[in-house]
């Protein structure tokens, strides 16, 4: 269980592009925040260097465990959570083969993908191919990972896009739930949560 | 390891169905075992010389088939980041991915290897040895085409950029195994290239993890 993240000084920079600096932030256990900024600000690279994909050019991320500072790689490979626009679903496998491979990958197990299954209303959807669900219910089925496997932090790119208001509204559910638990959210978002949240503004010089 | 269970027995899946599996490869064989005889002549006694490194040969180019896209999916669908975000290391990612694809085509082409030999007039004192070495030589091509495959990750057409890295990886096992195929067959020595072979193999299998673990990084970078 992760207690915190720590965030100091960020700079990230695409090709010769710097697309922010000096970003600081911390995140503690119960917390969400949402991440605002035009296209291209650099939400997504900043969600993917939390999670330990890109290199930042400058500054340092930190995680903090139940006994102290926690080892990056440890920390991501045990107790995180990253859903982006590609949701790593491949579409000619049926939506129960995906999700128990990547429950069972991020250290789920069967029965608590079953458990999500029915969480994010699959149950029909299981035996079909990934190809044949439409946009919503594949987004659900990404989605229903992260209640699957038990991570504490879920970095979030544009979670809510496909969905239906009525699905908005369940996974809002979900999140509150989640941080309630002592989980913590960053999320890029360009719709506001429906969830309390901090809201961070990515972009130019600016630091939040 | 539980996890590299459930990961190897998903690759294993997905290489089953990857672009026809090892249908294609097969196939892709038999063509080139039945075309290769008509290109070089009539003679049955040449052909019998030369059957038992033409079927070591198109083998090297089978194995070739099918490895160009054994990363670039998962890069693109996002898969690799899923992985990357697992409990084993993405260097383990790649074994589990090479050794898939081992099991789904170059075990299958290794016991087809004999048949076409046979077809082609060797000697069948040679299968023994004709499919040892396609075992061991797939294995290796395996891995090495991994390499290849995650060194071509993000590029534009990298299709052509794993033939050109692989091509001179996968020159000495080529010349090993076929050095112990005529040995065998001319009652000469043959041991050494055999083993050649097996150690060249041991060195692609211990040592092209890191390479594709690091490649993968650079390219999700």
């Amino acid at each position: 269980m992760l207690r915190a993240v720590l965030i100091e000084g960020l700079a990230i920079t695409r090709g010769e592009r710097r697309l922010f600096s000096g970003l600081t932030l911390t995140l503690r256990a119960g917390e969400a925040a949402t991440l605002v900024g035009r296209n291209g600000a650099g939400k997504t690279s900043l969600l993917r260097s939390v999670a330990g994909l890109l290199r930042p050019a400058d500054g340092a991320i930190a995680f903090e465990g139940e006994a102290g500072p926690l080892e990056a790689e440890t920390a991501r490979a045990e107790h995180l959570h990253l859903l982006g626009h590609q949701d790593g679903l491949k579409s000619s496998r049926t939506a129960w083969e995906e999700l128990r491979f990547q429950t069972l990958w991020t250290g789920g197990s069967e029965a608590s993908a079953r458990e999500a299954a029915k969480r994010f209303d699959l149950g029909r959807l299981l035996d079909l191919e990934v190809r044949r669900l439409s946009a919503g219910q594949r987004r659900r089925l990404a989605l229903a990972r992260l209640v699957a496997s038990p991570r504490s932090l879920w970095l979030l790119d544009e979670p809510m896009a496909p969905l239906d208001a009525g699905q908005r509204a369940a996974f809002g559910a979900v999140m509150a739930e989640h941080v309630a638990g002592g989980g913590m959210i960053l999320a890029s978002v360009h719709d506001p949560l429906p969830i309390e949240a901090r809201s961070v503004p990515i972009g130019g010089e600016v630091g939040a | 390891m539980k996890a590299f269970g459930v990961l190897l027995r998903r690759e294993l899946a997905l290489a089953w169905g990857r672009g026809g599996g090892p249908l294609l490869a097969l196939t892709f064989y038999a063509c080139v075992v039945v075309l290769l005889p008509m290109a070089s002549g009539r003679a049955p006694e040449r052909l019998a010389a030369i059957a038992p490194g033409i079927a070591w040969l198109a083998l090297a180019l089978a194995a070739l088939l099918s490895l160009e896209r054994l990363f670039e999916r998962d890069y693109e669908d996002g898969t690799l980041d899923l992985l990357a975000l697992g409990p084993a290391p993405l260097e383990a990612v790649a074994v589990a991915k090479c050794l898939a694809q081992w099991l789904a085509t170059g075990a299958p082409l290794a016991l087809a290897a004999p048949v076409a030999a046979l077809m082609l007039g060797a000697d069948l004192k040679v299968m023994p040895l004709l499919v040892l070495c396609a075992l061991a030589g797939g294995l290796a091509f395996a891995f090495l085409g991994g390499l290849g495959a995650a060194l071509a990750l993000g590029g534009k057409r990298g299709g052509l950029l794993v033939a050109v890295i692989v091509l001179p990886l996968f020159a000495p096992p080529v010349i090993f195994g076929a050095g112990a195929l005529d040995g065998f067959s001319a009652g000469l020595p043959w041991t050494g290239g055999l083993m050649l072979l097996l150690a060249y193999c041991a060195g692609a299998v211990a040592l092209s993890p890191l390479a594709m673990g690091a490649a993968c990084r650079n390219a999700l970078d």
